[in-house]
């Protein structure tokens, strides 16, 4: 690295302030004020919408696997999913899926 | 999962009747706000499994690139974004200009506008200074815990839900920063051959997975799914950013359909 330490001091805080706005934004700026109707609609949403599709990649095309599909990882990713979907319950999905990665990369 | 539920209220010369401020409405939620710390405390403890490893890592992977201590900290106390972090390490120690670095990673972390959006219905009633202080502590998990909240509990009272918050922030936060101490200065302890690549859509799986309730909801993470890996290519992680909102008006649209079919039937 022939960056400066200044440089990366630059990075952390602009990097710091920058991230805090983001999550700010919204949050701070609109705070109690009433949501339109549709957008609450929308807002519903979000996480259901932005959290699979961040992990869709991943689970496809695993960088460890050299972004092809693995069939650990593809098991792995259903048994998290169903028993999420069953139980209802995080932390028995969580136990599924790493349950299910682990005898798979055993396994495979 | 639920709490025990509170001894209900009855008149007596320590709790006379007429508690005007005490929630008397049929259906309110009789959680305390210690219950619901607490409550959210528990809940979070399942992402230490995540938050630890990765944690360890970044302060071994920031050391090895050669960054110093206080800068490794520096990263995770005021940047506080796990994805983030490894992208501007990275960055940095391949040389790349310093405006670079700051673009690309705070595009990764432009997704949690919409989080903050959707945080709105949620806690925006809360005043200034914690409505900072929740944006400095929301997460992809503490996010996702609050929504799951607010919807099991639509009842809750502000103070049940910011304490629920709280209680997970509280979990999900410092061990972030600690696990990156111990990393930088302690090295790696995790084996080299745990597929940990995979906790974290392990992790975001079962946060998903129980909130997929209705056909709505099913329909915004297939469409989100299905834009996001079209647009797998697009850098940062900016496919999301078409992706998430592409999911919503799939979902609000469902939501809209289904609710007129129901007026009209």
């Amino acid at each position: 690295m022939t960056h400066s330490a200044t440089d990366v001091w630059i990075v952390i805080l602009v990097l710091g302030a920058g991230t805090f706005l983001i999550r700010w934004s919204f949050l701070g700026a609109v705070g109690g004020r009433a949501v339109p109707l549709w957008a609450e609609r929308l807002l519903r949403y979000t996480a259901v919408a932005v959290l699979p599709a961040l992990i869709a990649p991943m689970v496809l095309w695993p960088a460890a696997n050299g972004g092809r599909p693995d069939p650990a990882r593809l098991i792995a990713a259903a048994a998290t999913l169903a028993v999420g979907l069953f139980t209802r319950n995080t932390l028995a999905a969580i136990v599924a899926g790493a349950v299910a990665l682990g005898l798979g990369s055993w396994l495979i | 999962m639920s709490a025990p539920t509170a001894p209900l209220s009855r008149p007596s010369p320590a709790n006379p009747p007429a508690q005007h401020n005490a929630p008397t409405l049929r259906g309110a939620d009789p959680e305390t706000p210690r219950q619901a710390f607490r409550r959210g405390m528990i809940q979070a403890l399942p992402f230490l499994l995540v938050l630890i490893p990765f944690g360890l890592l970044f302060g071994v992977i920031a050391q090895t690139a050669g960054f110093d201590v206080s800068q490794t900290m520096g990263f995770s106390v005021l940047v506080l974004a796990g994805a983030s972090q490894f992208t501007a390490v990275e960055l940095l120690s391949h040389d790349a200009p310093v405006l670079l670095v700051i673009a690309s990673a705070l595009a990764i972390n432009l997704r949690m506008a919409m989080y903050s959006a959707s945080l709105v219905p949620i806690i925006g009633a809360a005043r200034p200074w914690e409505r900072a202080l929740a944006a400095y502590a929301l997460t992809d998990q503490s996010f996702a815990m609050a929504v799951q909240n607010a919807e099991r509990r639509p009842q809750a009272t502000l103070a049940q839900r910011l304490a629920h918050f709280w209680g997970a922030a509280v979990v999900i936060c410092p061990p972030w920063v600690v696990a990156t101490y111990v990393g930088a200065t302690v090295g790696n302890v995790i084996p080299a051959d745990w597929p940990l690549d995979f906790a974290v859509p392990i992790t975001f799986l079962s946060m998903v997975a129980p909130m997929l309730r209705t056909w709505a909801h099913l329909a915004a993470a297939t469409v989100a799914i299905g834009v996001a890996l079209v647009l797998a290519g697009m850098p940062n992680g900016t496919g999301l950013l078409i992706a998430g909102p592409a999911g919503m008006c799939a979902g609000a649209a469902v939501e809209a359909w289904t609710e007129g079919r129901k007026r009209s039937a």
